[in-house]
């Protein structure tokens, strides 16, 4: 038997129109199948976190609607279990916004659950922490925490399905589990059987970033060309009981699915390939092989599991103080050493005017944007060929204040500065940063809620 | 002579915390061994030694004919903590594509 997984959203902001060839396709099967939504990440969730402080009935993924109205209809008439980490930082939430989308389009008996245990922010000093491996930050010296969340594995999706759960609605759950889920579920694997975890998570994995293994952050033209970067299909992945998995796209739609993009992302956000850490299994690529078998049909064999870890990775969103970015552009003629005088001098008003505590980073845009460490002088050897650069700073400080002290500074250019300096544009944002802990997994205990037809829970 | 690494290689950088990590895979299964010689962990971390990077690791994958690259403190804060436009480092990938490599053996 083959189970079909359909990934329909990769991130927060990704298309929303992105789900519907993919379940027409997933309607031509005769199969179980199910459809994920992967919309949080450690940004997003830290956002989502703040957004239900300031209003309860907030925190849940706000384009909820759009990427489900497309296909919630088709889906619950079909037995297309839909499982996303869309609930955000609120499932509650986002499980009663799709009710009432479903009442709307006849559905009112849908059965729908979330899934809670996630969230351990009012347990915080109760818990076993270690530090994950990268962090550097003792949890303990954390202030202003808003937001502490665990990344939950299958278990209690598998639980919500075996219940009747049409759509799975949960917070933080590691990306894979979503897909992992309903392999489990209609491939009845045992919970220890860890080579057929491995490949239901990694057929997850595989398809979590939605177009990302279809031609999505792929493009390079001349040397990787896609075709219909506009209409990219999303990914489906065949995954057999024992354990063989498929990767392939709705037909007509764009993109590809070649051995690259398989293998590209096959890596993606993993540090070590022999122990990728998941809530469900430790999986194990060295032995991966991927094989084109037709076109847009990739096969990837030769996963294999080890037991899940005794510990789970939590998040730790808090806030720590503000960002503020300011741009100006100078073109034409001389820009580079116009933009280049304008950055001096507002070094020099910073200097001046703020505490020598500010962080502060500037960035001749047109020239480097991205590549430069904080410290680095921008390379000099470009500057005959840009003639439309845009001075950007960006700073932060504990006090606010500070922060729109220093980009006013950059404001005052408009007069002060060099000649023909526009188009400035200013922001301010409170910072929210992220650090990320280790908690036992027995301390943790997700659960199950279902919601059945109209208000009765 | 000298080339960009681009030619002959692909690469996807993804990042967790203020870690980065990059895939490269080679365009031909043979330059496999050539691009072994070319990414070395000491190279990949002069590359990346402005950005502030700590310590670089390789892991090799050869049914693959590719490697991860992991490294620690290379975006300095991270998504929500950098001052740097691209947080997720997400652009590096290219910064990585563009060093300049000794053409493969024919």
């Amino acid at each position: 038997m083959t189970v079909v997984v359909g990934c329909g959203a990769g991130f927060s902001g990704d298309r929303t129109d992105a789900a519907r060839p993919l379940v027409d396709a997933l309607m031509s099967y005769d199969a179980p199948r199910a459809l994920m939504f992967e919309t949080l990440g450690e940004r997003t969730l830290a956002a989502a976190q703040l957004r239900r402080i300031k209003d309860p009935d907030s925190g849940d993924e706000p384009l909820l609607e759009e990427f489900l109205s497309p296909v919630l209809s088709d889906c619950l008439a079909n037995h297309i279990t839909i499982l996303g980490n869309f609930g955000a930082a609120n499932p509650t939430a986002a499980c009663r916004r799709i009710q009432q989308l479903a009442q709307r389009l006849g559905h009112s008996q849908a059965c729908l659950a979330t899934i809670h245990g996630d969230d351990v922010r009012d347990r915080l000093h109760a818990l076993d922490w270690q530090a994950w491996e990268g962090e550097k930050r003792s949890i303990s010296a954390l202030e202003q925490v808003v937001a502490a969340n665990v990344y939950l594995g299958a278990d209690a999706l598998i639980e919500a399905m075996a219940q009747g759960a049409q759509v799975v609605i949960t917070g933080r759950v590691a990306d894979p589990s979503l897909a992992l889920a309903p392999l489990c579920y209609y491939h009845n694997w045992a919970g220890d059987d860890w080579d057929k975890l491995a490949a239901g998570a990694l057929a997850g994995h595989l398809i979590e970033c939605g177009t990302q293994v279809t031609g999505g952050y792929f493009a390079d033209p001349g040397v990787k060309e896609v075709p219909g970067m506009a209409s990219l299909g999303y990914p489906l992945v065949e995954v057999e009981r024992n354990g063989r998995l498929v990767v392939t796209k709705p037909p007509g739609t764009g993109g590809l699915v070649t051995e690259q993009t398989v293998k590209e992302q096959l890596l993606y956000e993993i540090h070590n390939p022999s122990a990728y850490i998941t809530p469900d299994v430790v999986i194990d690529l060295e032995h991966v092989r991927v094989r084109q078998l037709a076109k847009d049909r990739v096969e990837v064999t030769g996963v294999r599991g080890k037991p899940a870890p005794d510990r789970l990775k939590t998040t730790v969103s808090f806030l720590d103080g503000y960002q503020g970015e300011a741009e100006i552009s100078y073109a034409g003629p001389n820009a580079f050493a116009r933009a280049n005088l304008a950055r001096e001098t507002l070094r020099q008003r910073l200097a001046l005017r703020c505490p020598a505590n500010l962080r502060a980073r500037f960035d001749l845009i047109g020239i480097s944007s991205v590549f430069d460490g904080d410290s680095q002088l921008t390379a000099q050897t470009l500057q005959d060929a840009a003639n439309d650069i845009r001075l950007r700073l960006a700073v932060e400080h504990a006090d606010k204040s500070v922060v729109e002290l220093a980009t006013q500074e950059l404001l005052a250019l408009y007069c002060c500065g060099p000649a023909g300096g526009g188009g400035v544009r200013r922001h301010h944002t409170q910072r929210l940063k992220t650090a990320s802990y280790l908690v036992p997994r027995q301390q943790v205990v997700p659960t199950v809620t279902l919601h059945r037809g109209e208000g009765n829970e | 002579m000298s080339e960009l690494l681009h030619r002959y290689a692909h690469a996807r950088a993804g990042d967790k915390g203020d870690r980065l990590s990059i895939g490269v895979f080679v365009y031909q299964d043979t330059h496999y061994p050539w691009l072994i010689e070319q990414l070395s962990e000491s190279s990949v971390a002069a590359l990346f030694e402005h950005r502030g990077v700590s310590h670089v690791t390789r892991y090799l994958l050869p049914h693959l004919n590719g490697m991860n690259l992991v490294l620690d403190d290379a975006l300095q804060g991270g998504v929500n903590g950098a001052l740097n436009l691209d947080g997720h480092g997400k652009t590096l990938s290219a910064l990585l594509l563009s060093k300049h490599v000794t053409p493969p053996p024919a």
